[in-house]
């Protein structure tokens, strides 16, 4: 009998094409997906007069740079011409784009997942960071570079050395009004934004099971900001019946064969993780950061730290951070005043997290101004279909189309400078949402609580009498 | 992309921890073409105040022809923009020396000849003292895994296929396409054993 193996072994292996005798594996790549920030990448590929190896799994998203009003005139010729630059080179090279007026068009770690084109035992890659995403399926998703963008385009294929395998369990029952964000703030708080480095997290436990489709790509799509760039959940029926229609996803007798494959792709009893940590469902609380780094995270119960003296490398980053965030030692989290909220991005730009927010949004008046960026047109349909929208616009914020949006700041979308941002985003950095802007990072029912009460705060008794 | 084996030059100490790929290039600049060269974008916020003058007390705006960096930990950690890359390398750079550092930013900088030096936290600490705010000879040889800034000498840890690479100059696709029998034969076996791992066409 074969040693056990973990879902990273198995997902490896039936992508590894060959391995160099220095360890380094030349792996299959089954979907590629391009968005406006490939320019560079297309620019290698004519340099070098190459043709995309195989168009037909090589899907292109506008996005990053999708403004959110008024697409028909862009009126920032930057903008326009990133857009303009993967439209031509979608074109060129024949690939099928999901452009700006696209019923399918998205942010692109929403709309894989949508379409049914990101699969449990696939391999994808992406030049995005949060491409982990796609792990919630359990495929092998991981960002890549530019110079490797290039390479899949003109091969299909990446060279990687595997990662050591991490599994994160998580045990118990969440708390009332506690998410999926708060289960990936509360761990990079612990570990730190380093913490995963050099690792592919699977998670798993009863808590992760007990996620939707949504909660599991939202703890995914963070993997990132641990330091990991593969995160991932073993597929099982949840899985199987979220993709159950999609359009690019098998039917027929290629479904049940996948099914199948699938459901063997579960790490086995017994096999080995280079580290293993548990947590415990009922320790987290609803978590916002407070500082410039995913890392500086905690309950909303708890107040901003103090620089510890007696680690001088750290109480130095503890304080440049405050001082950027124009925060003191002893203030308590609850009850600072934001100037504004922003929901959506591929952290919680879904249909469930639209519905998570409105919940408590739903006949109050927000305080301070906001924007909704839903992360696909569809998410954006269906919350319509729904009512949400008018929800949001009753309380004061504002609906917009669908895209990357205040996460990135590079599509017209931007915090400024000095003010302050509940964001159901990725990552607090500094100028992250704009020049000087001061993110916290929270999950989108908190960013409404923020709203509603013009201060970061607890959600839980403005959930009271709404939610189960 | 030109290999290269030993390296000298002036370092600088940067002693930040968590320099992510937002403050080596904020993102609007990521729309330029790389042949306008990107070095001028490169820690822009941190550099610069608000009427875009350079600040007096950053110290690489105070010293020029630096091509060594020793950072904190985690640098580069965040987004797989290679454009953070672009920026040091386009002003110069050819060595980052840090306890740690982003996975995809490391690949990156593989990819584009600059080193990502991994050296323990003790050393870098030990380093950073002994260069202070000003800029110190040093030397880097990637065959032995040495460095030496002044009269200090440190071994780094670096990915041995990386470190041929790096030596080599080497460029995946000339690489890989190599390979290309090996990677039809395996598309063909995938496609005949894991049909449904191809996309239905819906239109």
């Amino acid at each position: 009998m074969s040693a056990p193996r973990t879902m990273l072994d198995k997902l490896w292996a039936s992508h590894e094409v060959l391995r160099r005798e220095d360890g380094v594996s030349l792996l299959w790549v089954d979907r590629h997906f391009v968005h406006e920030g490939s320019h560079h990448a297309f620019a290698k590929l004519a340099e070098r007069g190459l043709p995309v190896a195989e168009p037909g799994l090589t899907f292109a998203v506008a996005d990053h740079y999708a403004p959110t009003r008024d697409r028909t005139r862009i009126a920032d010729p930057k903008i326009a011409r990133m857009i303009e630059t993967l439209r031509n080179n979608a074109s060129h090279h024949n690939l099928r784009i999901f452009d700006l007026s696209d019923p399918s068009q998205g942010i692109v770690h929403v709309i894989g997942p949508e379409l049914g084109l990101t699969l449990p035992g696939l391999l994808i890659n992406c030049g995005d960071s949060h491409t982990s995403t796609h792990g919630a399926f359990g495929a092998l998703a991981f960002g890549i570079g530019a110079t490797e963008v290039a390479h899949v385009l003109a091969t299909q294929t990446v060279w990687q050395r595997k990662p050591k395998a991490m599994r994160i369990n998580v045990e118990g029952r969440l708390g009332f009004g506690v998410t999926a964000k708060d289960i990936a703030l509360n761990w990079i708080g612990q570990l730190g934004s380093g913490g995963a480095q050099g690792h592919a997290i699977e998670y798993g436990g009863q808590t992760i099971r007990d996620l939707s489709m949504e909660g599991r790509m939202t703890l995914c799509n963070l993997s990132i900001e641990g330091g990991a760039r593969f995160g991932m959940v073993a597929p099982d029926e949840v899985t199987l019946a979220y993709l159950k229609g999609r359009e690019y996803a098998p039917s027929g007798a290629d479904l049940k064969s996948a099914q199948k494959a699938w459901r063997g792709l579960i790490t086995d009893e017994g096999a080995v993780f280079d580290r293993e940590v548990t947590l415990s469902a009922t320790d987290i609380a609803p978590t916002v950061t407070w500082g410039t780094s995913p890392e500086q995270a905690l309950p909303i119960t708890a107040s901003i730290p103090s620089p510890d003296p007696t680690d001088p490398a750290k109480s130095n980053s503890v304080r440049e951070a405050l001082d950027y965030m124009a925060l003191r030692p002893g203030q308590p989290l609850d009850g600072i005043p934001v100037d504004q909220v922003f929901i959506g991005s591929c952290t919680n730009g879904r249909i469930e997290d639209l519905r998570e927010a409105a919940l408590v949004l739903s006949g109050r008046r927000a305080r301070v101004p906001g924007l909704v960026a839903p992360g696909s047109a569809r998410v954006k349909a269906q919350a319509e279909a729904e009512g949400l929208d008018r929800i949001f616009q009753d309380a004061g914020l504002e609906w917009a189309a669908s895209g990357c949006s205040m996460c990135v700041g590079m599509n017209g979308d931007v915090v400024a400078e000095g003010k302050r941002c509940a964001s159901s985003t990725n990552r607090n950095f500094r100028g992250r949402q704009g020049r000087g802007a001061r993110t916290h990072l929270m999950s989108p029912a908190m960013v409404a609580a923020a709203a509603v009460t013009g201060t970061i705060t607890d959600v839980r008794p403005l959930l009271q009498g709404r939610a189960a | 992309m030109a290999g290269w084996s030993t390296q000298k030059g002036h370092a600088l100490a940067l002693a930040i921890d968590n320099i992510d790929t937002d403050q080596l290039i904020p993102a609007r600049f990521m729309s330029v073409p790389r042949s306008e060269g990107y070095g001028r974008y490169l820690l822009h916020d941190m550099r610069r105040d608000d009427d875009e003058q350079l600040k007096a007390d950053f110290p690489l705006n105070r010293h020029e022809g630096i091509s060594i960096l020793v950072a904190g930990h985690n640098f580069g950690s965040g987004s797989s923009r290679e454009a953070a890359v672009y920026a040091l390398v386009d002003a110069g750079i050819r060595a980052v020396i840090a306890p740690s550092f982003g996975d995809i930013f490391a690949n990156n900088a593989i990819n584009n000849g600059l080193l990502p030096a991994r050296v323990d936290a003790e050393k870098v600490t030990q380093l950073q003292h002994a260069l202070k705010d000003a800029p110190v000879l040093a030397s880097i040889d990637l065959t032995e895994n040495r460095l030496t800034i002044g009269d200090i000498t440190a071994t780094f840890e670096l990915d041995e296929g990386w470190r041929v690479k790096l030596i080599n100059g080497w460029d995946d696709i000339d690489l890989t396409q190599q390979h290309t029998q090996a990677i039809n034969a395996h598309r063909d076996n995938r496609n005949r054993a894991a049909p449904w791992a191809w996309p239905n066409k819906p239109d």
